[in-house]
């Protein structure tokens, strides 16, 4: 790299520039003659990572995880997941001598009685629900500008099983203090696993060591806590990591970025720095959530008791959406032969979930088959630039927004003093309607963004400064964009580069009738769906005249005096400037 | 570190690693149905690097310095502010007041966050004023191996199987399968007591009430209210009141003052037996059929238990005798056997025979004549 590091800040270029081998270089060739790192690093050190705020969006991820595995430690240090049965004699007056589980006596026991522990809980909780929340808006980065495309869509699949665990692994962390609102769900739970045809009521003995809620359950969901999930998340991380290390980071086009380059700054110093930084930044959030946000105390809700519970019961925020679909379902249940079939609970608590988990599983392998688009992507695409995409998107997100305001029912009734039965009602239809509009709506949008991008690449931008002509008339002064801005518009493919058409039969040029299959029909329909209605970047051609029309207009029939008042608009200097208006 | 880091190095070499076909050509990545030449605009290429006032002006460099530094120190601070906090707020029995058990909460997380939030923003600060911010470009290579690679694979992969006879000798390879698949049932058949079987704990009757279809209901039983355990009286309660009950059993104590039934077996009893107790005007009550005597003086008695998923319902609107599960919004009219008027659940609740004893306290006539709770597969 011949950098030019001649004015680059002394407390820097000297660090970077060592005379002999220092304390440093002892350790890296002890290192080296053991590990051979010498090789791996070689390249990896200065490994170039592009910069954007979109990008740090999975890094929250990254280091609330982190933040919940430090966390997560102290708390087992005094956390008792038994569900024996005791009297609580902490520092907590109004529960003592109350009788519950040992788990939850131990939780008090924490929050009260251990310095810090407190702090160590609802830090532990809301980084959780920080993991969560930024691994979706991550997915929705990355799905919104096309970062799932080839080669990245094994790195979406294992996303997907990221967010999937996280969300189990959420659940089966805050049912652990088995307080009243957690028992709730459990005992919810157990009744969605007796809606499974066939197996339910074993899957639900088994799970809880016999009848509900048993002795069993908190040991086992806290070895499911602590253990299973954390390794298959870790190993999941590590494996999300290589692949971005391996594919290296999409970036955004424009000057100099190209689909063959990475540009940006170099791991060692600048990016290890940064994102060094932002794990602090992160634990820090997290901390100061943790010692000012009250989060889950279960010393107000009391220990389960199976006979009791409190109005607004709801599970933690992203378990809302299939909780929504739980409410809004109308009750139907069938017998068949002696036997149950609870659509009720089963449609949609087990098997809607299931559903859309594969749909969102599965994106990035349909969009390919519908597009037969098989080149590597490195470069990001503007949500517009794919308006179907971005509306398909858009509509499952208003289908999990509907699904989620649902889940909160009961809340919106009494907050807006409406009838729940009609708020019901009306989520019962939403969910199918509304994904629909919002799929039109945000195609419409998207292309009529491609217009206005158009419309800058061949008018240029608006200035704001009213012409009059000599002849009296108004019209606002466009001026061209400059030329990275341009430039940065323009890249991007043209649909027809985008896919690869799907043989229709009837318009093989061999005349060769080649078999059009179902499949393809429907591939075809998409397709066309996919694609319809996209503006296309205009031409060098079409710019060319565009500009040289521009030109014309400014030196042509237009020229005037730009209106009153625009001497003072900062465009150009003020000196000697008067308002004209003296009529 | 790991294979896939090593194919990394190819910086400034757009060849290594490979064919590179794969990649789009031009920068917009048009395949060829579109010439570079109809491109509307040129790649400009990489903007020139500007200096940064940290990079010119000396001052400017030993204040950014200056501030990373003092980041830095703020977080020591706060470190030396968390360990007074640690010892001087002690939580204790005193948790309402300030000082107590929220001071050392509140000081501890302050304190704790804002040393980590300084030493994260010096840390930022640092990279973006005094580091060096020369952006560098580094070439990409395809996902996929060179075709050398993928043939030397492909040869050391046929050579490997070759050499086992894996191919050749089918008896071997299937028996072996077949042997492997067969390990997946004692991972299966472990997992066996994990639980007992529905079947088994009903006919066991290990504890009172054992069973998905049974509770600890019997005939006789008396009505107690929950939490204090006393008996009802038909004649105590007013129209539209409701109470929340339970078996007596709860409450019963044998010679030496021990509970019956506690712990756990309580909890699985409790998920099963908890009902409530309404009265209204008998004339409003519309009998289920065979219910006709099931009520007395208006006093009928429910499963407090949601046939949806099994949370307890209790919210009552006395004017329409409808109860509301706040967990899904399931709503049941209780003047009309409990039959559900809106929300998910699909069945009613179960009735609970009511009757009076020889005191006049009430009574159960029988056990519930289904079981409660959500549904299963073998309820039928």
């Amino acid at each position: 790299m011949s950098i030019d590091t001649s004015k680059v800040a002394t407390s820097n270029s000297s660090a970077a520039v060592a005379k002999k081998p220092g304390r440093a270089g002892v350790v890296a060739n002890w290192a080296d003659e053991r590990l051979g790192l010498g090789t791996a690093m070689k390249k990896n050190l200065r490994k170039v990572f592009p910069d954007h705020w979109s990008f740090m969006l999975g890094e929250i991820a990254l280091w609330s995880f982190v933040v919940l595995l430090l966390s997560g430690v102290f708390l087992t240090l005094w956390f008792n997941p038994s569900m024996g049965e005791i009297h609580y004699e902490g520092s907590y007056d109004q529960l003592r001598g109350v009788a519950m589980s040992e788990s939850m006596a131990s939780t008090l026991d924490i929050s009260f009685d251990v310095r810090g522990g407190l702090l160590m809980r609802q830090m532990h909780h809301w980084a959780a629900m920080l993991f969560i929340a930024s691994m979706m808006i991550h997915l929705l980065r990355v799905f919104f500008t096309g970062a799932h495309r080839k080669p990245r869509e094994m790195n979406w699949v294992i996303g997907c099983l990221l967010l999937i665990l996280g969300t189990l692994e959420g659940f089966t962390g805050y049912s652990l203090p088995d307080d009243l609102l957690s028992g709730t769900g459990v005992r919810a739970a157990d009744g969605f696993m007796k809606s499974i045809p066939v197996v339910g009521t074993y899957m639900s003995f088994f799970l809880f060591g016999g009848e509900f809620p048993g002795d069993s359950i908190i040991p086992r969901l806290y070895t499911i806590h602590i253990l299973l999930i954390p390794g298959l998340l870790l190993a999941l991380i590590a494996a999300h990591m290589l692949l971005l290390v391996y594919h290296k980071h999409t970036q955004w086009p424009g000057p100099g970025r190209t689909e063959q380059n990475v540009v940006g700054f170099p791991m060692l110093p600048v990016y290890a720095a940064k994102a060094g930084g932002f794990f602090f930044i992160v634990f820090g959030v997290c901390a100061l959530m943790g010692g000012l946000m009250t989060i889950n105390p279960v010393w107000k809700y009391g220990p389960y008791d199976p006979t009791k519970v409190t109005a607004g019961s709801q599970p933690d925020w992203y378990m809302g959406w299939p909780d929504g679909a739980l409410r809004i379902m109308p009750g139907w249940e069938s017998e068949f032969w002696g036997t149950t079939w609870s659509w009720n609970v089963f449609l949609p608590i087990i098997v809607l979930p299931g559903l859309m988990f594969t749909i969102l599983l599965l994106l990035p392998f349909l969009e390919a088959w519908v597009t037969g688009d098989k080149r590597e992507h490195h470069l990001l695409q503007r949500p517009r630039n794919a308006p179907t995409r971005t509306a398909l998107m858009v509509s499952l997100m208003t289908f999990y927004g509907l699904m989620w305001a649902a889940g909160g029912n009961d809340i919106i009734a009494i907050k807006l003093h409406l009838s729940i039965n009609q708020i019901t009602y009306f989520m019962r239809a939403a969910v199918f309607i509304g994904p629909l509009i919002a799929f039109m709506i945000t195609r419409r949008w998207c292309i009529s963004l491609q217009r206005q991008d158009n419309e800058k690449l061949l008018h240029g931008y608006e200035t704001g400064v009213i012409m009059r002509s000599p002849e009296g008339g108004y019209s606002e002064r466009h001026l061209p964009i400059d030329t990275a801005k341009a430039y940065a518009l323009t890249a991007r493919d043209r649909d027809e580069a985008s896919y690869v058409a799907v043989s229709t039969g009837d318009r093989d040029p061999n005349g060769l009738a080649a078999p059009a299959g179902r499949g393809s029909k429907l591939r075809g329909r998409l397709q066309t769906l996919w694609f319809a209605d996209n503006i296309q970047k205009p031409t060098a051609a079409e710019l060319e005249e565009a500009h040289h029309h521009a030109e014309h207009e400014a030196h042509g029939e237009l020229e005037g005096v730009s209106a009153d008042g625009h001497q003072f608009d900062g465009h150009h200097a003020v000196e000697g400037e008067t308002l004209r208006g003296d009529h | 570190m790991t294979d896939a880091r090593d194919h990394e190095s190819h910086e400034n070499d757009p060849h290594a690693g490979g064919s590179s076909e794969n990649l789009p050509d031009s920068p917009a990545g048009s395949a060829g149905a579109v010439p570079e030449s109809a491109e509307p605009i040129a790649d400009p290429g990489l903007p020139a690097h500007e200096w940064r006032p940290t990079d010119v002006d000396e001052r400017q460099e030993k204040r950014a310095e200056r501030q990373v530094a003092g980041m830095f120190g703020l977080s020591a601070i706060c470190v030396l502010l968390f360990l007074i906090s640690y010892f001087t707020f002690d939580i204790g029995d005193n948790h309402s007041t300030f000082a107590g058990f929220g001071a050392s909460t509140v000081t501890l997380g302050t304190t704790f966050g804002l040393a980590l939030l300084f030493i994260g923003i010096g840390i930022i600060q640092w990279a973006r004023k005094l580091m060096g911010d020369h952006e560098i470009s580094e070439m990409r290579h395809p996902a996929r191996s060179s075709d050398e690679d993928r043939e030397a694979t492909l040869a050391a992969l046929n050579a490997g199987l070759e050499e086992s006879g894996i191919g050749r000798r089918p008896l071997v390879r299937n028996s072996l399968l077949g042997a492997v698949g067969l390990l997946g049932l004692p991972a299966v058949v472990l997992l066996r007591d994990l639980g007992p079987l529905p079947g088994d704990v009903y006919d066991d009757e290990d504890y009172p009430g054992a069973g998905l279809e049974r509770t600890v209901w019997t005939k006789g039983m008396r009505v107690v209210r929950d939490v204090v355990g006393t008996p009802i009286r038909a004649a105590d309660l007013e129209i539209g009141d409701l109470v929340n009950a339970v078996p007596e059993a709860f409450y019963e104590v044998d010679e030496e003052g021990e509970h019956l039934i506690e712990g756990i077996e309580l909890q699985i009893a409790k998920s099963k037996a908890a009902v409530i107790v309404v009265r209204m005007e008998p004339d409003e009550i519309i009998p289920g059929e065979g219910r006709d005597n099931w009520a007395v003086d208006g006093v009928l008695c429910y499963s407090k238990i949601c046939t949806h998923v099994g949370c307890p319902i209790s919210l009552y609107e006395r004017t329409t005798h409808h109860v509301l599960c706040p967990c899904h919004q399931s709503t049941f009219d209780l003047a009309d056997s409990a039959r559900v008027v809106f929300g998910p659940a699909a069945r009613a609740l179960p009735q609970l025979p009511l009757a009076v004893d020889d005191e006049g306290y009430l009574v159960a006539q029988s056990d519930f004549t289904e079981p409660v709770g959500p549904s299963y597969w073998e309820r039928g």
